[in-house]
């Protein structure tokens, strides 16, 4: 037998491939070869010389990767729903219980291109929507922004706008603190574990999981940091009322605050501070404004009540002398706090007002003098390695919803849609069954932070606008992921929506409500070329990782069953709609690879066949070996932006030594706000504790006493990874299995679950008015009582009554339950973690 | 030449790599005269045992990585008939596929429980050390290769210049299980004992008592600490299933005397020290 090596790069690290007879047998991460690749950087700090292992290191759910690409789940064939005719009965009330019957590749290609026609002559181009997944299949080209942007954004469509569902509050929220809408709402990463090794003291991560989440499309390069930071002696403190994977095992102290409290904790630590004077007042006195608003606030001097330690222990459900104590030493110490940067990003941000916690973050570092030596906002202490970032690789979303447009001789993106009406995801259901719906905020604000107040209703009034008539779905499920999501069950059959697409690998909890479902094929089934962990454009240079690696992603074997690569499908319906030339623009696919290596740095080092024979080029460092440039040091110290945060607006201007606020400081109070709606009292002017709409102060916690929190799961990328290989499944409290079933975990307290007679491993039913969900029972003392936690993203809906919206599932979709109400008034986020619910033992 | 192991608990962050990473190797892959394939799902040639320590609020995790500890006494090569599993020159200890088939009872006989029986192919079946990549050159075995913390040392016991014989000579490694006397060449650091917790604070001020003596005194040690920026103190590395007293006590303050057990890991909760009069 021969054995070929080829290279991919996944969603979490790249891997080199091991193929034996046109079969993968076996994926690896890639060591580097010493005489032939970059060497790494070291860092010096202390007296102690640091530098990365040499190789790259995977994500858990990446190594099985070779299961889940033969996964049984994978859908195999073209399909059409049984009872759907294009041409008679659609029977939309089918979606989600009919069984489908497999159809030519012609066949559905017919289907969708003549129903897309269809529905553009008899509604206009704007009755048809869709939209990706994050973290689909990896590659510049592949990728969300690729052959989908494209192919939407050349024929027209009603761009489906994104929320920022992971980090809601940062965006909403601490872009009127300090700017960086550009980076929607995270603060600059550049320079901070070198600042970190050198200077900190402490790190406190307060609502993130640096063992889970922060890794995010970076391997596991950044967990060795953490051993280094015990190395030199550094506290963690974990703010969490769970106790995270990376609390469980690196908190020096963990404090777990009710959910949904963690702004009134915040305003007590100012209080502490204020009270003892123990803050940077040079800081707040030359690079902030409205302290004193916030002085009086917090002091209780505005007529209101101080936001004492003891005024905040009951409402945190802490001990007093936790939050004192934690206040003092944040003061004594060189803290990091471990939100701000996007691997900060979840958590208390994602919960009723979770703009407030996320702004009074920002000021209490702006209290502690943000920027100098040590001290910053460091989401999950995950981001920032000294890398070369002079060396020009684009990272996926460079060029926008057209990652093509890039090399090609026209970009669709951001010109070329010629439909002006906008949907909103979390939305959709009510705008498809309910129209016209209006709200707020264009997703995605990262041009200005004027988007934020821009107010947008569907179907757009006006000759141009169209209700909705055509979903195309491309990969994962909003089903398990979004919010309430029984809404999305009754959208799905409602008769308003007349034709659903479904395009991806696998069969994913919403693809049995597609009309017509089209099989892509993996990203080890076709060739790309990417830069491994890089986001580009909003996200740029978010380095969770030690190495930029850029790969010649190879075509390890033949596409699956009838699967075809995602560009291919919109290049037939291209053809189709008679703009195949425009799509394509005559190029191979490996012309547009060949193209993209062009237009990188990648030619002043190899040759593009070198290149692709050995799969993946290691960046070499910065050829000096000075310090890299600090995130904020330049605002702390009052130079010109010296950091390569290419799209801060400000600089190469006069104003490039200040943030993007209107005043170029840390506002308290808000100038954005206060314009826009000074008197809303959901997002006021100067951020503020607010108790939850659905929290334990709410007449509902009566019925629904306990508090659910589902974070995003650890061995699964949203739905891409769970419930498709036994390998992950089987991962003690991943899933656990139970009388020949899959169970997805609910932890419980020893205490709430003896007060319902809940013993360790039952089956119980979690439930509230808006759903009942089927869970095996984990009983762990890692929760705080009153609490329980679930991660989200199961991907196993798997209804008692299928296709009965509101039937109880037990396949563990935990956003079934949690709340469609939107963060606050004029904040279109989702709070998946204000969600009451009670637990009960399921006896049937 | 005696190839070895160390597994440092310490560093383990439980995220499943060896463990997974070790099936994407053997599972469905055969490599001829070392290995049949391991069936597609269920096989764990490394496993990792997950315990949860303390008490709300003072939790953590531990991990403990297990496979084949390759052991000098080892009881599988004594149960093997027709020297199906043999010691290579290298010490890794094989079973040799062809030969064990049949060979139930080698499951069995394997104190610390790593070997799985292939049902299909009537074998009994472990971790060799992925010992046909090393003969095929590679330096290292797979779950070596994909731990993100370094938490595996792989290496010769043999070669005084080795991490893994410098670790071993400084006396800072164990068997998971001594009493089995096996003479393991696979070793671990920082398995975990027991831990007794607790935080001070003083009641008059409601403040955290930082800097409060506390002393622990069991039938083989005592042990002294202080309260910290919170007024936690932990005594980890304890003793199992023994009984310790404890003493806390500041200037001021009435001493407060406890007794514990360390039959699990202990949070004792919160302490309060109240003025003397």
């Amino acid at each position: 037998m021969s054995e070929k090596i080829f290279t991919q790069c996944t969603v979490g690290g790249p891997v080199k491939v091991h193929v034996e007879n046109g079969r993968i047998t076996k994926m690896r991460p890639i060591v580097f070869d010493d005489s032939q690749d970059a060497p790494s950087w070291h860092i010096h700090a202390r007296g102690m010389d640091f530098a990365p292992p040499r190789k790259t290191t995977l994500n858990a759910y990446v190594v099985p990767e070779r299961t889940r690409v033969y996964s049984e789940n994978r859908i195999k064939y073209p399909y059409r729903r049984k009872t759907f005719d294009p041409k008679g009965e659609r029977n939309p009330q089918n979606r989600g219980k009919d069984e489908y019957v497999r159809i030519s590749w012609d066949e559905a290609i017919d289907i969708v291109s003549s129903e897309m026609i269809r529905i553009r002559e008899k509604y206009g181009k704007a009755a048809i929507t869709g939209m990706t997944s994050s973290h689909h299949n990896w590659g510049f080209l592949h990728y969300k922004m690729g052959p989908f942007g494209r192919f939407f954004n050349l024929i027209g469509y009603t761009n489906l706008l994104d929320n920022p569902d992971s980090w809601e509050g940062w965006q909403w929220g601490s872009v009127h603190s300090w700017g960086f809408h550009w980076r929607l709402g995270h603060n600059e990463p550049f320079g901070q574990l070198e600042d970190a090794l050198k200077n900190t003291e402490q790190i406190i991560y307060w609502a993130v999981d640096p063992n889970s989440t922060s890794y995010m499309y970076g391997g596991q390069d950044v967990s060795i940091w953490k051993s280094w930071f015990k190395k030199l002696g550094i506290k963690s403190v974990f703010i969490d009322p769970y106790c995270n994977a990376g609390a469980s095992i690196w908190a020096d102290k963990w404090i777990a605050p009710r959910p949904g409290t963690d702004a009134a904790l915040a305003e007590a630590i100012a209080y502490v501070w204020i009270k003892e004077g123990t803050y940077d007042k040079w800081f707040v006195e030359n690079r902030t404004e409205g302290f004193e608003t916030f002085r009086a606030h917090i002091m209780g001097e505005d007529g209101g009540s101080p936001c004492t330690p003891e005024w905040a222990a009951k409402e945190c459900d802490l001990s007093v002398s936790t939050i004192v104590s934690l206040a003092r030493q944040w003061a004594a110490k060189k803290t990091m706090l471990s939100v701000g940067t996007i691997h900060g990003a979840t958590g208390a941000a994602r919960a009723a007002y979770g703009t407030e916690w996320a702004r009074l973050c920002v000021l209490l570092m702006s209290m502690q003098g943000m920027g100098k030596p040590g001290v910053n906002c460091w989401g999950g202490a995950s981001s920032g390695p000294p890398m070369n970032f002079d060396f020009n690789f684009p990272g996926y979303s460079a060029n926008g919803w057209d990652a093509f447009g890039i090399v090609a001789k026209k970009s669709y993106f951001p010109h070329g849609n010629p439909v002006t009406q906008k949907a909103y995801r979390l939305l959709l259901p009510e705008i498809v069954m309910n129209p016209p719906v209006s709200w707020t905020g264009e997703g995605f604000c990262g041009e200005n932070i004027q988007q934020q107040f821009k107010h947008f209703t569907c179907p757009e009034p006006g000759p141009d606008g169209a209700p909705i008539k055509m979903i195309h779905r491309h990969g994962g499920s909003f089903i398990s992921s979004m919010v309430d999501t029984n809404k999305w069950v009754r959208m799905y059959q409602n008769p308003n929506l007349e034709f659903v697409v479904m395009q991806d690998c696998h069969w994913q909890s919403e693809t049995k409500f597609g009309d017509i479902l089209l099989p892509a094929s993996t990203n080890f089934e076709h060739s790309d070329i990417s830069e491994w962990n890089s986001a580009g454009g909003y996200g740029h240079y978010e380095m969770s990782h030690n190495h930029r690696v850029i790969i010649y992603q190879h075509k390890c074997i033949e596409p699956l069953w009838e699967s075809k690569p995602d560009y291919e499908i919109y290049t037939l319906l291209a053809e189709k709609l008679g703009v195949k030339e425009e799509y394509t623009e005559g190029n191979s696919f490996e012309d547009w690879n060949r193209k993209v290596f062009e237009y990188s740095d990648l030619p002043k080092y190899v040759t593009f066949e070198e290149f692709k024979e050995k799969g993946y080029f290691v960046v070499p460092p910065k050829a000096d070996d000075k310090d890299s440039p600090v995130a904020m040091r330049w605002f702390y110290e009052g130079r010109p932006c010296d950091t390569p945060d290419r799209l801060n607006p400000r600089l190469g201007t006069d104003k490039a030594h200040l943030l993007g606020t209107p005043s170029g400081k840390v506002e308290f109070v808000s100038r954005s706000l206060t314009e826009f709606d000074k008197n809303d009292k959901e997002r006021p002017p100067m951020p503020r504790y607010i108790p939850s709409w659905e929290g334990h102060r709410t007449e509902l916690a009566k019925t629904y006493p306990l508090q659910l929190i589902t974070p995003h799961p650890k061995f699964s990328y949203h739905t891409h990874n769970d419930n498709k290989t036994a390998w992950i499944d089987r991962i003690p409290q991943h899933r656990i299995e139970k009388d020949g079933y899959s169970w997805w975990p609910v932890r419980i307290s020893p205490k709430d679950a003896a007060a319902r007679g809940i013993k360790h491993g039952d089956i119980v039913k979690v439930h509230n008015d808006r759903a009942g969900v089927l869970c095996i029972a984990y009983l762990t003392e890692r929760i705080r009582p009153g609490t329980v936690h679930s991660y989200e993203s199961g991907a196993k809906y798997d209804p008692l009554e299928p296709g009965k919206a509101g039937s109880i599932d037990r396949g563990g979709c935990m956003n079934l339950l949690t709340p469609g109400r939107l963060l606050s008034k004029n904040v279109p986020g989702m709070a998946c973690n204000s969600c009451l619910v009670e637990i009960s033992r399921w006896e049937n | 030449m005696r190839l070895g192991m160390i597994i440092k608990c310490e560093e383990c962050i439980g995220c499943y790599n060896c463990f997974l990473t070790c099936q994407d190797e053997f599972c469905g892959n055969a490599y001829e005269g070392y290995a049949a394939a391991a069936p597609k799902e269920g096989h764990n040639w490394m496993r990792i045992s997950e315990m949860e320590r303390g008490q709300y609020p003072r939790v953590k995790m531990a991990y403990t990585p297990k496979t084949c500890m390759h052991c000098e006494d080892a009881k599988c090569i004594e149960a093997s008939e027709n020297n199906a599993v043999y010691r290579r020159p290298d010490g890794i200890v094989v079973i040799d596929p062809v030969k064990a088939v049949g060979q139930k009872q080698i499951v069995g006989s394997c104190p610390y429980r790593v070997i799985e029986w292939n049902e299909k192919e009537q074998l009994p079946q472990k971790c060799n050390m992925c010992a046909h990549l090393l003969d095929r050159g590679e330096k290292q075995p797979r779950c070596v290769e994909s731990c993100p913390t370094n938490a595996i040392i792989f290496g010769d016991l043999d070669d005084d210049k080795s991490e893994i014989a410098q670790l071993i000579k400084q006396g800072a490694t164990a068997q998971l299980t001594p009493e089995f006397h096996l003479k393991e060449k696979v070793r671990y650091t920082g398995l975990s004992k027991r831990f007794v917790a607790g935080t001070v604070v003083f009641k008059d001020k409601n403040e955290s008592a930082i800097n409060a003596l506390v002393e622990i005194c069991g039938k083989k040690e005592t042990k002294q600490t202080r309260a910290n920026e919170f007024g936690d103190f932990e005594f980890e590395g304890l003793e199992v299933n023994e009984s310790y007293n404890l003493k806390i006590s500041h200037p001021g303050y009435e001493e407060v005397k406890l007794q514990c057990s360390t039959s699990a890991d202990t949070h004792i909760g919160e302490i309060y020290l109240t003025p003397q009069v």
